[in-house]
């Protein structure tokens, strides 16, 4: 099977259904004759032209509006945020427009429409660029988020979401760009909603999502290594619609939970996570569940302190140190 | 009184009979009957909306369009098959301009699942694809990068059509506003952008509210604009089917600034005393009230008698009511409707595609 990027496991998807669809546009600040500021549209504009692959000026309220309304007429707009942390200039468009289309018009519009980009911290880039938005977007009823961590994942869900109906919000990493991973050629699709078990065990479920998924990965492995502790990690790929039962089947054979995730604690993913599991697996708990998230205040500058406000392997195994304990 | 400054004309009034337009000259007395009459069935309807929202049948805002139905029905009457509209939450009249019938729109003020969107909606979200009518929408200005959108969707399938994207002159000062105006005039997408201005946002007024003149600002975006007085809709239709004619055979986009005034407050919540005068709404209704001064021009004309106009109101009074009585009789939506209609998946549950849970609790 072919290793490539994440950054080349989405390109790998875009191109493809960009040949697959003739309305699927890609649609973004410069991703045509830049090539994409982070590259991941790098050498759509020579193969698909201007028509398919199109710059905009930086005017996200703008261009996600006229896809908004352009994949009401059906064509499938795939838009690229340089950074996710840029969706609060377009928050109306993205969370009244496209979230609420369908329902106030009583079922009768749907929107088609990708929006994809970083959203991450641990680049050093403050604040204002290091925004995790999957909770404030899945909080919206009639969206859908992803949050893929590994290549192989990015390009079969970005499949999934071009595909999809009803708007889809895609959350990358630029910290996971150059990761190598194995990916299938060709048709490669994953579904929405469906979760990973990226590691088998039983003492302890890690339910995590996005890079922290290899974080918790390399504690997991320090973790059987000197602890003899067998820590399952279950990536939940899946924001909103999630893979619930996923999570019960894990919990049902560990019963310890830590949910780690790249998100201010205060109403997070992992509080709805953790809500759920008590509310219906509450038997199946030997422990209070716990959650490591990024430490509670907007994203520091400082490069060697970034890295210890971010989930990071060290933090993942202290965190499940303490779940067990 | 005056509630703005007067246009600087770009065509001198009275001296231009705009019945005289090719546009309008070519109108059948059937065709100039029909604008009169759906011009008077959205008086109607708002009036017996607005006594159903006084005698609490309606629930939320009420914001209606009474005095602006020139705009509305002038632009609508020159849309062809692949021409949209999109409006914000003062919406009633493109509706029902656009051909929605009156009983399923009385029905949504009322929250009747019978209601153009099963109740789900309400006054300001309508919305009819089928007549290519994309909403209704409820944030000052922020269905107008829609509408730059539809008119993407037009030109990226080579159609030769055109959106006209409606917004009020209160929403010329939001920043999506202008982000549209920039992104059609550099991609030149067949978009008309409407200001219907009545010289209120809610009750600042224009004076108030927005530097220099409206229409003008899309100026800056290399965009042709014009200006019109929106009492008449002969005038509406002449300086409209220019601008859509340039949208649809170049695909440039314009800005076009109507004239108008609404006689109601910007909501029905709105007291209305607090920033103009009962003078002004007056001088309006007796001087420039746009279906008195159509159906003046229509006797003249002999198109229309005054034993039809009186029918025409008979008829249009017995349809408001009609609706409303249907509307009366409708059922609400239940609360198991409530989480319908919010994903497609999950309303097409035979061709879903994803896994896991949608909905939470």
């Amino acid at each position: 099977m072919p290793v490539i990027s994440y950054r080349e496991a989405i390109r790998h998807a875009l191109a493809e259904e960009l040949e697959r669809d003739s309305n699927v546009v890609v649609m973004g600040e410069e991703v045509a004759q830049f090539n994409g500021a982070y590259k991941v549209t790098e050498g759509l504009l020579a193969r698909f032209g201007p028509q398919r692959i199109v710059d905009t000026p930086i005017s996200e309220a703008g261009f996600i509006g006229v896809g908004i309304g352009a994949s009401m007429l059906g064509i499938r707009p795939v838009m690229e945020l340089m950074f996710w942390s840029f969706y609060s200039v377009a928050f109306d468009q993205i969370l009244n427009n496209a979230a609420n289309v369908r329902y106030m018009s009583g079922g009768q519009i749907h929107c088609p429409i990708v929006i994809r980009g970083p959203a991450n911290g641990g680049t050093n880039v403050g604040a204002t660029h290091s925004h995790t938005p999957e909770n404030v977007l899945a909080n919206h009823p009639g969206v859908k988020v992803v949050v893929p961590s590994t290549p192989a994942d990015a390009k079969g869900l970005l499949k999934s979401a071009i595909r999809d109906n009803d708007p889809v919000f895609f959350l990358e990493n630029t910290m996971l760009y150059g990761e190598k991973g194995e990916v299938p050629a060709g048709e490669h699709v994953v579904p929405l909603g469906l979760a990973d078990v990226k590691r088998a065990g039983t003492d302890l479920t890690i339910i995590t999502y996005g890079r922290s998924v290899l974080h918790s990965l390399a504690a997991a492995a320090v973790l059987e290594r000197e602890q003899k502790i067998s820590a399952e990690v279950l990536d939940l790929r899946t924001i909103r619609p999630l893979d619930f039962d996923s999570v019960l089947k894990s919990v049902a054979k560990t019963h310890r939970v830590l949910i780690v995730e790249e998100q201010k604690p205060f109403a997070s993913v992992g509080s709805q996570l953790a809500y759920m599991i008590q509310r219906e697996a509450f038997d199946e708990l030997d422990g209070p569940i716990h959650r490591l998230a990024t430490v509670d205040a907007p994203a520091i500058y400082s490069p060697p302190v970034e890295v210890e406000q971010l989930p990071n392997p060290r933090r993942v195994l202290q965190a499940a140190l303490e779940t067990l304990a | 009184m005056s509630k703005k400054p007067t246009f600087k004309e770009a065509t001198p009034p009275a001296a231009t009979d705009h019945a005289q337009a090719p546009v309008n000259a070519r109108l059948s007395p059937e065709e100039r009957i029909e604008l009169f009459r759906k011009m008077v069935r959205i008086r109607r309807f708002e009036e017996r909306s607005l006594r159903a929202y006084q005698a609490k049948k309606i629930g939320g805002f009420l914001h209606l369009y009474i005095g602006q139905e020139a705009v509305a029905v002038g632009c609508c009457s020159l849309m062809g098959p692949n021409d949209h509209v999109i409006t914000a939450y003062r919406d009633h009249g493109h509706a029902i301009a656009v051909g929605m019938d009156t009983k399923p729109l009385m029905a949504e003020l009322f929250g009747k699942a019978t209601g153009c969107s099963k109740g789900k909606g309400g006054s300001m979200h309508y919305f009819d694809p089928s007549r290519n009518f994309w909403g209704g929408h409820g944030i000052v200005g922020g269905q107008i990068p829609l509408g730059a959108g539809l008119a993407y969707g037009l030109k990226y399938k080579g159609l030769k059509g055109a959106a006209m994207a409606f917004m009020g002159d209160g929403a010329v000062n939001q920043g999506a506003v202008h982000e549209a105006y920039n992104l059609a005039s550099l991609w030149n997408l067949p978009v008309v952008f409407v200001i219907e201005n009545n010289g209120y946002s809610m009750g600042t007024s224009q004076s108030r509210s927005s530097a220099g003149e409206l229409a003008q600002r899309a100026a800056g975006y290399d965009m042709q604009w014009g200006q019109c007085s929106g009492h008449d809709v002969y005038e509406v239709r002449a300086m409209m089917d220019k601008f859509l004619t340039l949208a649809r055979e170049t695909g440039k986009p314009s800005t076009v600034e109507i004239d108008t005034y609404r006689y109601r407050g910007h909501s029905v919540a709105d007291p209305d005393n607090t920033y103009r005068s009962k003078q002004e709404i007056e001088e309006y209704r007796r001087t420039r009230d746009p279906i008195q001064l159509f159906q003046v021009k229509l006797l003249a004309e002999g198109v229309l008698t005054p034993a039809l106009a009186e029918q025409i109101d008979t008829e249009a009074r017995a349809e408001a009511d009609g609706a409303a009585d249907f509307s009366e009789a409708s059922p609400f939506p239940t609360p198991a409707d409530i989480q319908a209609d919010v994903y497609w998946e999950a309303d097409n549950p035979a061709d879903r595609r994803s896994q896991g849970r949608l909905f939470f609790t």
